[in-house]
């Protein structure tokens, strides 16, 4: 059972990276236009590339 | 004189050296669009940013601070075929935009820590080989995550159960507080008693499909906050000011003061209230009173916002919000009418309501009872707050945002918006329903109804001339006609017509008297009383064209359809009786009143809703606007006066009538539906409850149990998106 010292933090380890990745797309606005989301996944051409900062 | 066009009012600063605009943009729907406007914007020397947001229909623009002129955006957006108006986000819909995106996070949050005490739950429901010092482990590790996950997540049960308490109220969040709070309280107590059973999980699941309800509800409400913000946005509300002597410049009306002046030029719609201080014309009211025909301006005429500017120019002078006239009137009654409208009672408060008292009622009766039945009091505490936690609303507070949200897109689809989110269950209540004529029943386009009785090629002889001028029944005369190169040559003479040379032939269009038409259209006038009339000449040749506001094409079959509903349908118009007659007949509707005012329409509503109807508004004058806030629900057209579009609960798109009719029959299904779930809810009760009372229920039971009915109330929602007939 000694195993479970690393199993458990692992495993809430891991859940947290998921909940940290999920706030973190929240913030940068991911979830604000779910509609265009899912058809720009299927769109047939790249979007124009963004200008490389100077 | 070419207007420019200032955008300064809506751009912003967005960090060093960049600036930040948003477009709303009409008759963006696909995928193509939004690639097809990314590109052509991004094409642009400078821009650095270019987002379509196809949710809201809006576009995302930022570019490099310096020449570049915002215009070009709109220009740009043009050339594509769009048609685009810059946007303010109004400071309501960023705080619904900012409640929506915390609601997410709580829910994040909450899903995180119920997948993770679920993880440490299901080994010690099914490990009954484990020993106690393990159970006990990982009872503590769920405390910790479910603790604080659950003070976090559960802010927006907590705050609003708190408000509701202090004003003496009970909501649907009291006892959810109650329960999630007792539940983490009880299991902490379990775990330091060394216990088998915590309800860790439970409670914070309980949280988890809540806020998914929750979330579901918010983000409907924001929608139609967005959706409403581009309705301003797209009815170009800017105005031409005077910034100099003969200066003048495309402003937004947001940044018109009182005392500016502004040019009003033939065809164009007034933004403001004001006084006319040079110039003579005729307005077209009817957005305000209802009245089609035109009224004379000129000098110190008060002209409100709305009116139609017909045939000379007007320099206007901007009035503060007046007292006394005819705008203050409706304001007044619009702010009675309001404020009488915000005691509907909503359909999951109604049940919250009977819903808090039986259940903590059960609860505490099943404490007493296993005290007198002699159980300890540790054990009778145990089983009362484990009814609790089964009876918790979990799919009571799913019952009804899942459904609204589902028949609200529905209702998206078939051309109708959502203002208010209970407007959908109040829908489904109508058995009346009141239409205003003009612009409601009638399209707000000019028609021209003797078309067949004319020549081919005279009409388009006459169409070719109307397109020289800017008059409303001109253009509708070239409209009709299909003709695409105007006359050479041709020149407006400002208040009879507009004139010019067909090879040899002295062509006119205009009042029949500039026409030499006055015996014909004397005859005319005979024939169609509420016809505006324009003569036409060809040399010695007269016509004479009927124009006027035409029904819209399925008004008659929509009427029917509601008919069918055994729905009562009335006219109430601003209109004179001859017009409104005329109308109802050609519809078939047998109640109508003509030349009514708002106060008489609301008279009537009210007249109505005594004798226990529930009254349907549709309208969408600026007369209209008391009487759709008084109503029980209330429907405006997308070409509504700003005012009435704001008070309407649902906005319908498009020529048709037919959205009317369909958002009744979507709104009876969802009412339909949204009781159906509560019965489910309450079924679920009635088999959980007993097993609760009994003392035999463990947190498996209750996980199952719990998320059993909420998956069952959110299928049964899905159900929404269907009407019998399709909304026929």
């Amino acid at each position: 059972m000694e195993v479970m010292v690393i199993l458990v933090p692992l495993a809430l380890g891991l859940g947290l990276v998921g909940l940290l990745g999920f706030l973190w797309s929240l913030k940068s606005g991911q979830y604000d236009d779910l509609e265009g989301a899912a058809w720009r996944a299927i769109a047939d051409d790249e979007p124009a590339p963004e200008t490389p900062p100077d | 004189m070419q207007a420019t066009r200032d955008f300064s009012h809506y751009v912003k600063d967005a960090g060093p050296g960049l600036r930040h605009i948003d477009l709303a943009v009409e008759g963006v729907s696909c995928a193509g669009c939004m690639s097809k406007i990314e590109r052509g914007l991004s094409a642009i020397p400078d821009v650095t940013l270019a987002r379509v947001n196809l949710t809201d229909r809006r576009v995302a623009l930022e570019w490099k601070q310096g020449t570049l002129d915002p215009a070009r955006f709109i220009d740009r957006l043009a050339e594509l075929g769009y048609k685009a108006y810059p946007f303010e986000t109004a400071s309501a819909e960023a705080a619904e935009a900012e409640q929506s995106r915390f609601l997410l996070r709580c829910l994040g949050v909450a899903a995180f820590a119920t997948m993770n005490v679920m993880m440490l739950s299901v080994p010690v429901w099914s490990g009954s080989d484990m020993i106690p010092e393990q159970r006990d482990f990982f009872h503590w590790l769920s405390a910790l995550i479910a603790l604080p996950a659950a003070a976090y997540a559960g802010q927006p049960f907590f705050r609003s159960a708190f408000r509701a308490l202090r004003t003496g109220n009970v909501n649907m969040d009291v006892p959810i507080s109650i329960g999630v709070i007792l539940a983490l309280a009880m299991s902490v107590a379990e775990t330091v008693n060394h216990a088998e059973h915590t309800y860790f999980d439970a409670a914070i699941m309980l949280l988890t499909f809540l806020l998914v309800g929750r979330y579901l509800d918010q983000s409907m409400r924001r929608r139609t906050r967005a959706v409403a913000g581009n309705l301003a946005a797209l009815k170009a509300e800017t105005a031409t000011k005077f910034v100099g002597a003969d200066e003048i410049s495309q402003v937004p009306v947001a940044a018109i003061l009182p005392g500016d002046i502004v040019l009003l030029r033939p065809g164009e719609r007034c933004a403001v209230d004001g006084t006319v201080i040079e110039g003579r014309s005729e307005i077209d009211q009817s957005l305000i009173t209802g009245e089609t025909l035109y009224v004379t301006a000129g000098q110190g005429t008060a002209v409100y916002a709305g009116s139609l500017n017909i045939s000379g120019t007007l320099r206007v002078r901007v009035s503060a919000a007046s007292e006394g006239t005819l705008l203050a009137e409706i304001t007044r009654l619009l702010d009675n009418a309001l404020q009488a409208r915000s005691r509907y009672v909503r359909l999951a408060d109604r049940a919250s309501r009977l819903y808090a008292p039986v259940v903590h009622a059960t609860a505490l009766m099943t404490m007493l009872g296993w005290v007198l039945m002699g159980a300890s009091w540790h054990d009778a505490i145990v089983t009362g707050v484990a009814v609790l936690i089964i009876t918790c609303p979990c799919a009571l507070g799913l019952a009804i945002p899942t459904v609204q949200t589902v028949a609200s897109g529905a209702m998206f689809r078939a051309g109708v918006l959502l203002n208010s989110g209970d407007s959908i269950e109040r829908l489904a209540e109508v058995d009346c329903v009141i239409f205003d004529k003009t612009g409601t029943l009638t399209l707000p386009d000019l028609e021209v109804v003797n078309a067949a009785s004319i020549p081919a090629d005279v009409f388009g002889l006459a169409g070719q001339l109307a397109l020289a001028s800017h008059h409303p029944v001109a253009a509708a005369v070239a409209q009709a006609s299909g003709a695409k190169s105007p006359l050479a040559g041709a020149t407006e003479v400002p208040g009879q017509g507009v004139q010019a040379m067909f090879g040899e032939t002295e062509v006119r269009l205009g009042r029949p008297s500039f026409c030499g038409a006055e015996q014909l259209a004397n005859d005319s006038a005979h024939l169609d009383p509420e016809a505006s009339l324009v003569a036409f000449s060809l040399g010695e040749a007269k016509y004479v064209f009927s124009v006027r506001q035409g029904l819209r094409p399925d008004a008659r079959a929509a009427i029917a359809a509601l008919q069918k509903r055994n729905i009562r349908v009335e006219i109430l118009s601003g209109d004179r009786e001859p017009a409104v007659q005329a109308a109802a007949r050609a519809l078939g509707v047998s109640e109508w009143r003509a030349g009514v005012t708002p106060a008489d329409k609301i008279a009537r509503i009210e007249e109505l809703k005594s004798r226990g109807h529930r009254v349907m508004m549709v309208g969408d004058g600026l007369n209209d606007a008391p009487s759709l806030a008084a109503a029980h629900v209330s429907m405006s057209p997308i070409s509504a006066a700003h005012l009435s579009q704001a008070t309407a609960d649902l906005v319908f798109l498009g020529k048709p009538l037919a959205p009317v009719v369909a958002a009744i029959d979507y709104g009876r299904k969802a009412l339909l539906l949204m009781r159906q779930n509560l019965w489910l809810a309450v079924g679920y009760n009635f088999l959980a409850v007993p097993i609760a009372i009994s003392g035999v229920v463990t947190p498996l039971i209750a996980a199952a149990a719990m998320s059993g009915s909420s998956v069952l109330v959110m299928l049964n929602a899905l159900r929404a998106r269907r009407v019998a007939n399709g909304g026929a």
